[in-house]
């Protein structure tokens, strides 16, 4: 296939090519192991620590609460388990959203398995979580809230600070799985009042297989990996320092282009939104309308089923992404779609496209054209369409 | 791609889609819950013969495939004949499914014989081993809570 046009940067990223040249060392040149104590490591361990400190600077911590992990659902499940085995003698119940990624999702269930109890707050239609039932649905024994930052289908960016702010005064301990978030957008962890934080390289022009977890200091969780004594005894195994020297690297080019990067990135996706609304018909936008990732659209398109939709637009060369059932491989649709109320064959016919650095509004007016012929296809195969058009005409 | 070059040609190049008015048969079956609608037309002669066969559906690219590749064996067949044209007989002339589309394979074998029971009625005859249609689109309706 000739045409690339690459829409599901929240899926993955491309490696940076600086990323991949501030690694490419660490792999071939200086594979020292930092835990050893001869010269030859001590590059090996400066690197893993100055890339500790491009993250802790670009979250406003401080360099000992960060943690390398080997990516986001490690961190989800680190923050959350270790949470409840730590403070299960103070409480078993912990406060999430129903909108949260399966690491955090599937990691409460398991929790509820042993025991704990879960509260799964509602959003309202736009994706944002509804404060006055996070409030209502604090006990005397919650020991956590985990609530996302931003969504990774729909895009919504949450009142962290005051989720924050609730937490603080209750004296709960507050997660945030800032996998979509984190590079993408400003985060000052101590502004907001975060205690644990999870983020992932490879949303963000870095290497897969590399994440981090922020622990403010003074809570007190145990070990997720235990082993060896690395990351101050708190995650053992060997450090993975091409990773980790990629994870710093892709946070300071987007600490250092933050501002333009947003500002273009912002224009495109409203302008792939306006258009895409205004003229395809029978679609609505998925996620609030402004207080949302700035690299995020997602749309449903009434009538059709997603999954076709997606094999149709990759016919294109264009990659995006589905909350249809068929893409999940299960019978029901994104439970995050049908959290903010759709019905559920409007959440079947979904698609999310995730913009990058790259995309130009040339590759948008290729993808906005190859859209609004693969829906009219699409419907003028679809009995739901027929029967919508025969009841309009009657 | 997991689909088979044949479903991927089913799919891209749905053979028989649209309506037929005045159909001597119309079936339609499978659920928007789950994501799959399918809706088999059927224009039989006055020898029983399926004279021309057409689909719409609302679903996957198995979905379609199967709905496509159904409408295709069907035609040219007697009503009795098309019982012939089960999942497995669709599922093989597309050269298999994954196993998670199987269900698609069964939609198509239901919808064709929905549409069976229809012409059947509205002709006061039997067809030998066709039995009621259980699945209708409003079955599910209103959605229930899970």
């Amino acid at each position: 296939m000739d045409k690339l046009i690459y829409l599901d940067n929240a899926a993955t990223t491309a490696v940076h090519p600086e990323v991949y040249k501030s690694m490419k060392p660490y792999l071939e040149e200086f594979y020292g192991n930092p835990s050893s104590i001869y010269g030859f490591a001590a590059k090996s361990k400066k690197a893993v620590e100055d890339a500790r400190h491009e993250v802790a600077s670009f979250l406003g911590a401080k360099d000992n609460e960060i943690y390398f992990t080997g990516g986001g659902s490690e961190s989800d499940n680190w923050a959350l388990k270790a949470t409840a085995f730590a403070f299960r003698e103070k409480g078993k119940h912990i406060i999430t959203s129903k909108i949260e990624h399966h690491a955090v999702l599937h990691t409460c269930e398991y929790l509820e398995k042993l025991g704990f109890e879960i509260s799964y707050i509602d959003v309202d239609e736009d994706g944002v979580l509804k404060l006055e039932e996070l409030k209502k649905a604090i006990r005397p024994d919650t020991i956590l809230i985990s609530v996302m930052f931003a969504n990774n289908e729909i895009g919504t960016i949450q009142p962290i600070k005051e989720i924050g702010e609730i937490a603080k005064e209750h004296g709960i301990l507050f997660h945030t799985d800032a996998v979509q978030a984190y590079g993408h957008m400003p985060i000052d962890v101590n502004e907001l009042h975060i205690d644990m934080l999870s983020a992932s390289g490879h949303k963000i022009n870095g290497p897969k297989g590399i994440g981090i977890m922020y622990l403010r200091n003074g809570v007190k969780i145990g070990s997720f990996v235990h082993g060896g004594a690395q990351e101050r005894n708190r995650r053992a195994g060997t450090h993975n320092v091409p990773g980790i020297v990629g994870f710093g690297k892709a946070t300071e080019l987007a600490r250092k282009n933050m501002e333009t990067r947003m500002a273009k990135e912002k224009e495109l996706r409203d302008y792939l939104i306006d258009r895409i609304l205004k003229e395809v018909p029978y679609t609505r936008l998925n996620g609030h309308r402004t207080q949302r990732l700035v690299n995020n659209a997602n749309f449903s398109f009434q009538f059709i089923e997603g999954e076709s939709l997606l094999i149709m637009l990759d016919q294109k060369g264009i990659c995006g992404s589905s909350g249809s059932a068929c893409t999940s491989g299960s019978l029901d649709p994104s439970h995050v779609l049908l959290a903010i109320g759709l019905p559920h064959e409007i959440a079947h016919g979904s698609l999310r496209l995730t913009l990058s650095e790259e995309i130009t509004k040339e590759d948008l007016d290729y993808v906005i054209d190859a859209v609004k012929g693969i829906v009219e296809r699409l419907r003028s195969m679809s009995p739901l369409y027929e029967d919508f058009i025969k009841g309009k005409n009657q | 791609m997991m689909y088979s070059e044949k479903v991927m040609d089913h799919f891209s190049n749905p053979r028989n889609v649209g309506e037929i008015e005045n159909a001597s048969g119309v079936g339609t079956v499978g659920n928007a819950k789950c994501g799959d609608i399918m809706r088999i037309y059927l224009d039989v002669d006055e020898n029983q013969v399926i004279r021309d066969c057409k689909f719409k559906t609302f679903g996957c690219g198995a979905a379609v495939a199967t709905s496509s590749m159904a409408t295709e064996m069907v035609i040219g067949k007697t009503v009795q004949e098309a019982m012939q044209v089960t999942n497995k007989a669709v599922m093989e002339a597309l050269d298999g499914l994954p196993p998670v589309k199987v269900h698609c394979s069964l939609l198509a074998e239901e919808a064709i014989h929905a549409a069976l029971w229809d012409y059947a009625e509205k002709n006061h005859i039997v067809i030998e081993g066709l039995k009621k249609p259980k699945n209708d689109i409003h079955e599910d309706d209103p959605v229930e809570e899970e």
